[in-house]
């Protein structure tokens, strides 16, 4: 009990870190609310798939931010356009936030904007991939345990 | 209650709003699980997809298999409004939008294009447990519509309306009498369909072919600036029509209208004639030669109307797809032009273009273009699937047959060919207007578009069929243009309300209407040759245009038998 006690405690107070740190907003929490005994590791897949979306972005502005010949912003807004819903489901707050001043460089059609926003896109979106791989870790933990993950306001 | 019974055709066992059927369409896999998840605690049943013609075809597969659709509004195979576009028009369900991007303008879009609402992702809970009240909303009106119909009698009415064509008393209060003994069985199948609950959906007003060109000729008669659902009813003589049920057409007329205008400014290019009216924006393009012209003035937001209506004639021979039209040179092909052309820019638009002008205006079986060219249904010029647009089409080619002689326009639908015709790509039409015309001509089937599939193919057969029979004789082109146009608003419509018209019955109706030559509606275009604009982009907000699909209006609007007429007498020489 012990062990399990302190893994939850660990747990909340990482949680409650990712929150303040601006890494997951309440949208994360409303995902954990929605799991339930149907559909246990609702969390982990929802994360899965938006790491998956994210990674596939990703590429498409990087390769069309390439492009030597020219630029095609239009295509590079819409892929951020879609990073920044995708990244809304999960409640990834500073991706999203990058995303909304990665847009006004595409509008703009400033290439070394872009890039530096893509740059700093990539950077976030690892950050959050470790940090809930570490959050996903502790809850795997706490129920080896036999214990329940604790609910996180 | 009425919802619980009726609306919901497949079992629901739980009390409304649990079971309540969801469609969600987004290409964000993390939205759609997320969605799933949520409706799924709402005690809704979900369905989701990720491509938007995916879920059209989930839609047209099963058509009472959903009560709602939730769409993102970007989308990668098309466009969220698109899609919402076809969902009203095909299916008439409650479409609600949602999308990471709540900028004014946006929501502003979605709520044009139809939709009841638009979410702003992250979506919560709360928002989603509260969509049922846009299915309540909607089965309340349209019980309130039925209501306000007399169902046997509106059914009796409509019958009527071909007989009346018959003894040529178009606009006479006799139209109740000789329609009723015969189609007693269509009114009975009519009948059962509009009071049916689980149709309740579309159980509405049946504008029928016939119904709709009263419609038309009314409002040709009164000058489309000044019309008024006051004047329209009056005008009308149908003693079970309610100044509501003609307001509300009126305005999905309009949008209809407007819509083809603006279609057939983008299709100018493809076809000489445009007829898509889609009263949807401001389209009236297909107007009559003096209007067609400048039928989409203002409302259209191209602005590229294709006004040809003087040209229309020339235009008619142009219609790309169709060498047979070089015959037709009469003007009222011209007209269609500009209103096909309108349409086509409008994306929504195009589509109806399509249809309608498919003017195979080559064939003299444009009589039966030239049908609906006159009548305001949207006569799908059989160049692209105008799937519904043949159906009226094809009434309307009996028309011509008649006295189209000189009408270039081959029935939307029915000048192309009844190859095309039978085609009827309803589908085509409505994603592909813009750009496909001539592509889509082919296979999609009307039946993606007709609620009724079976229905108008076999409509479409049966126009088609007199199609070719008719085509010698454009003759009767204003009375047959009119008759198809309405015959084609009026089949749209009741396609829409799912209403069973018995194909057969109503080209046999329509042939004879055809036959008459000296119909009603002619006259009238003479009078009124203002083409109504029907340019109000107003209206246009309004989903009434989803009922419509595009190329009915088209064709109907084409039809104006003002427009007709005004052809016919060489006004566009």
């Amino acid at each position: 009990m012990d062990v399990v006690n302190q893994l939850q405690r660990q747990f909340i107070d990482y949680s409650a870190s990712l929150h303040r740190e601006g890494f997951l907003d309440d949208q994360f929490t409303q995902l954990q609310k929605l799991q339930d005994d149907n559909s246990p590791d609702f969390v982990v897949e929802v994360a899965s798939l938006f790491f998956e979306d994210c990674e596939k972005l990703i590429n498409n502005m990087a390769r069309a931010l390439e492009q030597q010949q020219g630029v095609d912003f239009k295509q590079v807004d819409a892929s951020v356009h879609q990073l920044k819903g995708s990244s809304s489901s999960i409640g990834a707050m500073r991706v999203k936030d990058v995303c909304i001043a990665f847009r006004s460089f595409c509008e703009a059609q400033n290439r070394e904007g872009c890039l530096r926003c893509l740059q700093q896109v990539t950077h976030e979106y690892s950050l959050l991939k470790n940090k809930l791989q570490t959050l996903f870790r502790l809850q795997q933990q706490i129920l080896a345990a036999g214990g329940s993950i604790p609910v996180v306001e | 209650m009425v919802l619980a019974e009726s609306g919901f055709s497949s079992p629901r066992n739980d009390a409304f709003p649990a079971g309540l059927r969801v469609l969600v369409v987004d290409d964000d896999p993390t939205w759609l699980k997320i969605l799933e998840k949520m409706l799924k605690k709402c005690s809704y049943e979900v369905t989701t997809c990720c491509l938007a013609r995916e879920a059209l075809n989930l839609l047209r597969e099963r058509k009472d298999g959903y009560d709602i659709v939730i769409s993102d509004v970007n989308m990668p195979d098309m466009d969220g409004f698109k899609l919402l576009e076809h969902v009203g028009l095909e299916m008439d369900l409650p479409v609600i939008m949602m999308s990471v991007d709540g900028e004014t303008s946006r929501v502003m879009k979605g709520v044009q294009h139809g939709a009841c609402d638009y979410l702003l992702k992250p979506i919560r809970m709360k928002e989603l447990r509260n969509i049922w009240q846009h299915v309540f909303r909607k089965k309340i009106h349209e019980v309130r519509d039925i209501e306000s119909l007399e169902g046997f009698e509106s059914i009796q009415m409509t019958r009527s309306g071909y007989d009346l064509f018959d003894d040529g008393h178009f606009l006479s209060g006799d139209d109740t009498t000789s329609g009723r003994k015969r189609k007693d069985a269509d009114n009975k199948h009519d009948d059962r369909e509009l009071s049916d609950p689980s149709s309740t959906k579309k159980a509405r007003v049946v504008w029928t072919v016939d119904l709709h060109q009263k419609f038309v000729k009314a409002v040709n008669l009164i000058g489309f600036d000044k019309v008024g659902p006051k004047k329209i009813l009056d005008l009308m003589n149908v003693p079970w029509l309610t100044r509501e049920n003609v307001a509300s057409h009126l305005q999905k007329y309009r949008l209809y209208l407007s819509r083809l205008q603006k279609e057939s400014d983008i299709k100018n290019s493809f076809i000489g004639m445009k007829h898509s009216d889609l009263p949807s924006k401001d389209s009236t393009a297909s107007f009559g030669p003096n209007k067609a012209m400048n039928m989409i003035p203002d409302d259209v937001p191209n602005g590229t109307y294709s006004f040809s209506a003087s040209n229309s004639l020339a235009q008619n021979v142009d219609l790309k797809g169709q060498g047979d039209l070089k015959g037709i040179t009469s003007a009222p092909v011209a007209e269609p032009k500009g209103a096909l052309s309108i349409d086509i820019h409008d994306s929504h638009e195009a589509k109806s273009t399509q249809m309608s002008f498919d003017h195979s205006l080559g064939s003299v079986d444009s009589a039966v273009s030239f049908a609906s060219f006159n009548s305001t249904t949207p006569l799908q010029y059989p160049w692209t699937e105008i799937p519904e647009i043949q159906f009226k089409q094809e009434c309307e080619p009996l028309h011509l047959e008649n006295g189209f002689s000189q009408l270039p326009l081959p029935g939307p639908s029915m000048i192309e060919n009844e190859a095309n015709r039978s085609r009827i790509e309803v589908k085509p039409l409505l994603d592909e207007c813009r750009s496909n015309f001539v592509e889509h001509l082919g296979p999609v089937g009307a039946e993606d578009l007709f609620p009724i599939q079976s229905k108008s193919q076999s409509l479409n057969n049966q126009v088609f069929d007199l199609i070719s029979a008719t085509k010698s004789s454009m003759k009767t082109q204003d009375v047959g243009l009119n008759y198809l146009a309405d015959s084609e608003f009026a089949l749209r419509n009741l396609n829409a309300s799912g209403v069973g018209v018995p194909l057969a019955t109503l080209s046999e109706d329509l042939q004879i209407c055809w036959l008459q030559g000296d119909c009603y509606p002619m006259n009238y275009g003479l009078q009124d040759l203002e083409c109504p604009t029907y340019d109000n982009p107003a209206l246009m907000a309004e989903t009434p245009f989803h009922l419509y699909d595009v190329l009915r209006f088209d064709h109907e609007h084409l039809f104006d038998p003002t427009e007709n007429y005004a052809i016919d007498q060489g006004l566009f020489a």
